[in-house]
């Protein structure tokens, strides 16, 4: 059921259906989602930052950067996370049409390239590990798994929520009218990409 | 829906944004405008990876790759969370968050002068 509304500009707003009085005119969830994402913003802020704090400061004749980074490897690593973005944004693009069948393939593709991702974080990690990195050997080991450990636990949380969202649609119960159920997930999991940008810029390419 | 409640700021149905509001004429992009947009990311990241092993261009490469990684934050941030097409209130949200921890860890990381290492 829909109406139109005029709004004080004079132009004219669309209602959403089946959305309860909100004090915003917005949705609720969505506006919540986005201020979560803006506190995600602190934390992940706090941990690049007590990073770079620490970069160069480790003790002399430990393990740095340069003796463990492999920048092909996480590049493609890289790439596969921001083709995930994509797929998202396509699964969403689907449950809004009602493709239910394309909206299952792109959600599904979405937490393979996820889960891709952060089995090749845990490979990264056990490399490093047997090559003498690891929280404790120094400054720059106890920043750099913090910080990717945080979020690799993030990308793993958006797989698991991508997970849910496909056992719904086989279930029927992901229809159309849910669709923003679906741009919420995916709002969460483009933060995740969009840190991931950051983190690959100052801690893998910057010297 | 009366004009009168539409004008006051009482609870009412959920509306999505007009153009006035900081919506767009149109939802959201087309699958084929998703697609390029990634086919850029991607190439701004190929762009990162080659210029990191630019021995030329070493003296320059912060600024460089900052500056792409900026622009893929954007671009993914405007285009696929939608945020170009979706309400202010989203942007305001989003902005004071990013903008509160870039001023504050700035801050701190000039505390301890790290710029300056």
């Amino acid at each position: 059921m829909t109406e139109t509304i005029t709004a004080t500009s004079g132009s004219h707003s669309e209602v959403e259906p089946g959305h309860p009085p909100t004090a915003t005119g917005l949705s609720n969830e969505k506006v919540g989602m986005w201020a979560f994402l803006g506190s995600e913003c602190l934390l992940f802020g706090a941990l690049i930052s007590t990073y770079l704090l620490f970069k160069g400061q480790s003790k002399p004749g430990t393990i740095v950067p340069k003796d463990v980074f492999d920048i092909p490897y996480t590049s493609v690593s890289s790439f596969v996370l921001l083709m995930s973005s994509l797929t998202m944004v396509l699964a969403l693009a689907a449950i809004q049409r009602g493709d239910h069948r394309r909206t299952r393939v792109w959600i599904l593709t979405t937490a393979l390239l996820g889960a891709s991702f952060v089995a090749g974080q845990c490979y990264e990690f056990t490399t490093f590990v047997r090559e003498g990195m690891n929280l404790r050997v120094n400054l720059f080991g106890s920043s750099f798994f913090v910080l990717t450990g945080f979020h690799g636990a993030h990308v793993t949380i958006g797989v698991l929520m991508l997970l849910s969202l496909y056992s719904m649609s086989l279930r029927g119960k992901l229809p159309e009218s849910k669709a923003e159920t679906v741009e919420l997930v995916g709002l969460y999991w483009h933060f995740v990409d969009i840190v991931w940008i950051v983190i690959f810029t100052l801690v893998y390419l910057i010297p | 829906m009366t004009d009168a409640a539409a004008t006051t700021h009482e609870p009412g149905p959920v509306v999505k944004p007009s153009p006035a509001e900081g919506g767009t004429h149109h939802d959201h992009p087309s699958e084929l405008e998703y697609v390029k947009i990634a086919a850029i990311l991607a190439f701004i990241t190929a762009a990162e990876v080659t210029v990191y092993y630019v021995k030329a261009l070493k003296g320059v490469l912060a600024p460089i790759l900052i500056v792409f990684s900026l622009i893929k934050f954007t671009m993914v941030v405007l285009w696929f969370m939608h945020l170009r097409f979706d309400s202010r209130l989203f942007r305001r949200l989003f902005v004071t968050g990013l903008g509160l921890a870039t001023f504050v860890f700035t801050a701190v990381l000039t505390t301890f002068h790290v710029w300056t290492r």
